[in-house]
């Protein structure tokens, strides 16, 4: 019963076309970031040279020396894009926990305005809205501060938060939570110890894209941040892209790259499952 | 009467979880809102002070030629990224939706650009496109598709096709997933059923797959047009406009006419015509999403 030769190697030939057709395409598309990768563990010399060389030879660690010390040094960019992605979570997390929680458990008046203006925030594009915040956060005195950008960055996690957060909270039964309220426990109670373990998952969703939006986030600390002590990764590297003096170190320049894209590909590898789901229910929002 | 004060005191619990949400709202989307469109109605310079001048502004953006150079400019570049991006994503989702050992991992090589900040994304695609460091001109060289090495960035068609390129490989991944996603959820009954009626391959893709994608498929369009019309930081970072101010988009324009020329309440009246354009986009998706019938 075995299909005639001619046909099992026209099936072999089709495999091998996908195999063909798909790695190149892989090779492509990685290529850029195994480029970066090894171009930054070039010698500084070899990584300006002209033709490129193709592999590290030798191997060394002095693009990443010199980005040490370029400015402030790179910890400090790398310290102020930590914090304020990290701030931005922690504001994230909190507003969008509680919020979730009011929404799904909760009747009161006002509910449903609120509800319809904290989904506007997704209608309105927020690189419209940052002329204004600019002049808001200097009447506020948080003009030039990374506490000031952080929160601006949450508020436009919420839409996308609260959704996830008061989903997660509506398919919790509310009997564990009567339970809890029999023994005694109040609705700050009830949440912590009832709920919110059960919710996790949507916390870790909602965690991991308000930290990968407030770290690979570039016009916003363009427009609010000033002073260059305090500019995130993003805004450092692209000034090392201007040059000093016209002259451009292109390994610093990948270092800094590597720097940069390694905590995101690092959170999308582990938490993958957590990255999909909230990417579709992100996008599913219609 | 103690039922009463119970639902009351529940409303007021209800309340004060959502409190530190609406406050925040309030305050940095709220209040920037109007201020948004105040300023928009005021000469509003970087230092000193506003003055009214009613609809001066939104008169001014008809004769301000960069301004209708970069709506010009950004509605090319999002119906050819629609195309092109579009073209690609149906190749590649075929590749991730087989059923032969490997697609996965392939599906995942193409998914990660999309999980690198735009920025990083760009900055190595400019030392890629350099002409003497760049590696591009040393692939081209060595393959003998080019004798000398090519400016990428010098000349405005060969810089847009450059950014094309680039914002193709690094958001398409994302595309990729949701119709994945799409193409999954279709049941595969129906296609065994096509099959045993003798159904061509053409013909359950026109009568099962593109009705059942239809949905995902508009909202993608939709995603992928107003991305479009906000894109900036490709701009800025690998072309920085140029040459020639041949790539300068619609928010590239209200950056530089809020600080580069300071004029802020140009810069507002312009946020808000784009502002507005988007809610319309919005509100023709609304009605394209909700019709789920075949």
């Amino acid at each position: 019963m075995t299909a005639p030769l001619s046909r099992r190697v026209a099936a072999a030939g089709r495999t091998s076309l996908f195999h063909l057709v798909s790695s190149v395409l892989a090779v492509i598309f990685l290529f850029p970031l195994v480029w970066a990768l090894l171009s930054s563990l070039k010698s500084p010399q070899d990584a300006n040279a002209v033709p490129p060389t193709w592999l590290p030879d030798p191997v060394s660690l002095g693009n990443y020396q010199n980005l040490a010390s370029y400015g402030e040094g790179i910890g400090a960019y790398g310290w102020n894009s930590l914090f304020t992605a990290v701030l931005t979570v922690l504001v994230t997390v909190v507003l969008c926990v509680l919020a979730g929680y009011g929404f799904a458990r909760f009747e009161f008046l006002g509910k449903q305005p609120l509800f319809v203006v904290i989904l506007a925030i997704l209608m309105v594009p927020y690189a419209t809205m940052l002329l204004p915040l600019y002049i808001l956060l200097g009447h506020l005195g948080m003009q030039d501060s990374l506490v000031g950008l952080a929160l601006v960055e949450a508020v436009f996690q919420l839409p996308f938060g609260i959704l996830i957060m008061r989903n997660a909270f509506e398919s919790v039964p509310r009997d564990l939570e009567e339970a809890a309220s029999l023994d005694g426990c109040g609705p700050l109670g009830a949440l912590r110890h009832v709920s919110l373990p059960i919710v996790t998952p949507g916390i870790v969703t909602v965690s991991l894209f308000a930290f990968l939006a407030s770290w690979n986030e570039f016009l916003a600390p363009l427009i609010f941040l000033n002073t260059g002590r305090l500019f995130t990764l993003p805004l450092m590297l692209v000034n090392v892209r201007s040059g000093t003096f016209g002259e451009i170190d292109f390994g610093a320049l990948q270092a800094g790259v590597v720097v940069a894209m390694v905590p995101c590909l690092v959170l999308y590898l582990v938490l993958q499952r957590y990255y999909v789901s909230g990417l579709l229910n992100g996008a599913l929002r219609g | 009467m103690s039922s009463l004060t119970r639902a009351r005191r529940r409303a007021l619990t209800g309340q004060l979880f959502v409190a530190p949400a609406a406050v925040i709202v309030a305050a940095l989307f709220v209040v920037p809102l109007g201020m948004l469109v105040a300023m928009s109605f005021q000469d509003y310079p970087l230092l000193g002070s506003p003055t009214w001048t009613g609809l001066d502004n939104y008169a001014a953006i008809g004769h301000d030629e960069r301004f209708l150079g970069a709506i010009g400019f950004t509605l090319v570049y999002t119906a050819v990224t629609a195309v092109v991006m579009f073209a690609v994503s149906f190749v590649l989702v075929a590749i991730a939706n087989s059923k032969r050992r490997g697609a996965r991992v392939y599906s995942t090589f193409y998914f990660l650009p999309y999980v690198v900040g735009v920025a990083a994304a760009t900055l190595m695609w400019f030392v890629d496109t350099d002409t003497f460091v760049g590696v591009f001109n040393q692939i081209l060289t060595t393959l003998h598709v080019v004798d000398e090495p090519v400016a990428f960035l010098s000349n405005p068609t060969l810089a847009f096709w450059t950014i094309i390129a680039l914002v193709t490989w690094k958001f398409i991944g994302f595309q990729v997933v949701v119709l994945l996603m799409g193409l999954q959820s279709i049941p595969a009954e129906l296609y065994e059923a096509a099959r045993m009626d003798g159904a061509s391959a053409w013909h359950q893709l026109r009568y099962i797959t593109l009705p059942f994608l239809r949905p995902v498929l508009a909202l993608l369009f939709i995603l992928n047009v107003t991305g479009s019309l906000l894109a900036f930081d490709q701009f800025l970072i690998l072309t920085k406009g140029g040459p020639d101010n041949s790539t300068v988009s619609l928010v590239y324009a209200v950056y530089n006419t809020a600080f580069v020329s300071f004029d802020l309440g140009r810069a507002a009246a312009l946020s808000v015509v784009l502002l507005v354009v988007l809610l319309l986009i919005s509100a023709v998706q609304l009605p394209l999403l909700r019709r789920k019938d075949v």
